[in-house]
């Protein structure tokens, strides 16, 4: 076929210009040199698409198949069901409070990860003494791994022990049941995750107020600008950019929280706290219930896709400058 | 009134060097005063005291009569322009301009016109819905000039505003920047390390080097009259020829001996010892002789075509360079005579201005042995 596309593309215009024929011939010679590239090119891409294949791939296409089944307890199809997975699933309560628990939860720490993770920049953006100590602090908890960070946690969270009861207690407060109260677990396993995403985002803010040029802000001073209207009118729009893609990776990674969930909550109480990611492990691998595990897998790549496209349609526009 | 500084120092820590040491000067309304100075000499750095942007370590700052010490940058009543010319790229040049206007709540009527009668004054009205982006160096240098103009303020800073921009273009900006000085009757501050700049649009001019003012004058009388050293060889080019010099016998004398060369005759006697004496490249006199006559040998010849720039080397091997107007003709490795005509400083051992030879053109001042 490859060969045959030189024949069904007539002749350029070769005869009305001296150089354009030596250029054909070296179009020819490409042309052969490509033919050989194309098994470089398989060669080279092979053992990625052998590993993205095996890993990525075929479990995707596997899952959005089983998805149409009705499956045994191996995770074997049985019976061929069409949408109907899909139609129960939209109708199932437990599922919809999921959905829900699972919005609060990726919105709760996307916004509080960028609020935070921006003021503790603006903070160590300031000169003052000793802000080095403090900028390597506030960058400690990306070294911290899900399951330690979970796990002490889980200590101050703890309602006889816990630090943080000690501290509501002190102020004369009655102590809570942070983990065993559905709204409290919520407010735990978020506040959990801010903190944890709080180390990276605050490194990219802290970056990207330091990039912004000093002069920009003297011109402001000069010109009659509040310190409060610089934040908003300057510093704002200059990192943008940076907040947009914070925020697309906060969201899409509050998404797939997992370790976090089972080591605080296991999706507990009552369900409080089973976020869409926990709840398709527990249905496949608990449960047994590969084809609405499936299901629920291809909705979330459905609605993680959906949200990305839309911020990047959102928001191109205004970030980019 | 205008603006008065009073023993202005800068110092960063307690223990160490001042970066700028007891600056006085006064700035007279509506003129248009230059502060030049090699880099690091601390130009910007009184600039942004000034400005208020950094703090003043000790002295006073007047303006108007009102001490600013402590006074905010925007309570000054004045603008700047930055060598970067810190525009907002991501507002269009409208909006730049409109910045600070808007920061102080002014009625958008009001801001609207500022903004069209600064755009016309530096002829950008057809940019003003561009980013800074799309516009080229000199078109940016203008949206600065005109968020100062639009400020209203009727003291402008400027700081290095023409360094990014191409030999060409700033010789145009230059011009243009006089032109909107007397236009709107400014009192502007301009900060360069350019002489030619300096030379050509201050009315009066304040030399920094080393943390401290070398001399404020006008242009001419700091050309005509360098305080010292650094002022005669940082003004004018090709640099002021400094040869060193001794009065001829052990007594006070009015004769000077040149690099056991050249001689010159000064009106009034000076003590006996050794001094520094400055001539300018365009009062030496070069003519070509016959092998082995004359007193120096050229060593490199620039033809710029109205002009003719010629280093020699006298025969003590001390270089000296020579303007001759016009084209003339000389060969490398040529033998000339060189003459000096005045005017010549002479400085002392503390490189200060002790003595001028104001010499006529006419006459010899100095001549070969």
């Amino acid at each position: 076929m490859l060969e045959s596309l030189p024949s069904t593309k007539p002749q350029q215009p070769t005869n009305h210009h001296p150089f354009t024929k030596q250029s054909t011939t070296t179009k020819v010679a490409s042309f052969e040199l490509r033919k050989n590239d194309k098994y470089y090119a398989w060669l080279f891409l092979g053992p990625s698409l052998l590993l993205l294949g095996v890993f990525v791939f075929y479990p995707m296409l596997r899952t959005f198949y089983l998805s149409l089944f009705l499956t045994n307890n191996f995770g074997q199809p049985t019976v061929f069901v069409g949408v109907q997975n899909y139609l129960n699933l939209l109708k199932s309560a437990p599922y919809l409070a999921s959905l829900r628990a699972t919005v609060t939860y990726v919105v709760g720490v996307a916004v509080l990860t960028l609020v935070l993770g921006l003021l503790l920049a603006a903070m160590a953006n300031q000169k003052l003494r000793g802000i080095g100590f403090f900028r390597t602090i506030f960058t400690a908890t990306m070294g911290v791994s899900v399951s330690v960070s979970a796990i002490f946690w889980l200590f101050m969270f703890n309602p006889t022990t816990g630090v943080l009861n000690q501290i509501v207690m002190f102020f004369g407060g009655q102590p809570i049941a942070w983990l065993t109260k559905p709204g409290w677990a919520m407010v735990a396993v978020i506040v959990t995750s801010v903190w944890m995403h709080l180390g990276f985002t605050f490194l990219l803010f802290f970056g990207a107020l330091q990039s912004v040029p000093k002069s920009l802000y003297d011109a402001a001073d000069v010109g009659g600008a509040s310190a409060w209207y610089q934040f908003w009118h300057i510093t704002l729009p200059m990192i943008s950019p940076t907040m947009f893609f914070v925020g697309v990776v906060t969201l899409i990674s509050a998404f797939k929280s997992f370790g976090l969930i089972d080591l605080m909550t296991a999706g507990g109480p009552t369900d409080a706290t089973n976020l869409l990611v926990y709840r398709i492990y527990k249905d496949a691998f608990m449960n047994g219930n590969y084809a609405q595990a499936s299901t629920e897998s291809i909705i979330l790549a459905v609605i993680i896709a959906v949200i990305t496209l839309v911020q990047f349609k959102l928001l191109a526009k205004r970030v980019t400058y | 009134m205008g603006i008065e500084l009073q023993g202005i120092t800068k110092s960063y820590g307690h223990d160490t060097q001042p970066v700028l040491s007891a600056v006085n000067a006064e700035i007279q309304d509506g003129e248009l005063f230059v502060i030049v100075g090699p880099s690091g000499c601390g130009k910007s750095t009184l600039l942004r005291m000034i400005a208020g942007i950094i703090p003043i370590s000790d002295g006073i700052l007047k303006i108007n009569g009102q001490i600013m010490n402590g006074v905010p940058p925007k309570d000054r009543n004045l603008s700047m322009v930055f060598q970067s010319y810190a525009l907002y790229p991501f507002l269009n040049v409208a909006d730049n301009v409109a910045f600070g206007l808007k920061a102080r709540k002014m009625a958008p009527a009001e801001i609207e016109q500022r903004v069209t009668e600064a755009l016309t004054m530096v002829n950008l009205t057809e940019y003003r819905d561009r980013k800074p982006r799309e516009l080229s160096g000199g078109q940016r240098q203008r949206v600065a000039l005109a968020r100062a103009i639009a400020s209203d303020s009727k003291i402008c800073l400027m700081d290095e505003p023409l360094s990014n921009l191409d030999a060409q273009l700033r010789v145009r900006m230059r011009a243009e920047i006089c032109e909107l000085q007397r236009q709107l009757n400014l009192t502007l501050i301009y900060v360069t390390h350019d002489q030619t700049e300096a030379m050509t649009m201050a009315d009066h001019v304040m030399v920094l080097n080393d943390q401290h003012v070398q001399q404020i004058d006008t242009p001419l009388a700091i050309y005509n009259h360098p305080a010292n050293h650094f002022v005669a060889q940082f003004f004018g080019t090709p640099q002021i020829n400094l040869l060193s010099a001794m009065t001829s016998g052990t007594a006070a004398s009015a004769q000077l001996v040149i690099d056991d060369d050249l001689e010159i005759e000064l009106d009034q006697p000076l003590a006996a010892g050794r001094y520094t004496v400055g001539i300018r490249p365009n009062e030496l006199q070069l003519t070509s002789v016959a092998d082995q006559a004359g007193n120096a040998t050229v060593i490199n010849v620039e033809a710029l075509g109205d002009q003719t720039i010629i280093e020699a080397i006298l025969d003590n091997d001390v270089e000296v360079r020579v303007v001759a107007a016009g084209q003339m003709q000389v060969a490398l490795d040529q033998r000339v005579t060189i003459t000096a005509l005045g005017p010549a400083f002479v400085f002392g051992t503390d490189d200060t201005l002790i003595a001028e030879q104001r010499g006529a053109k006419d006459a010899r001042v100095a001549t070969v042995n």
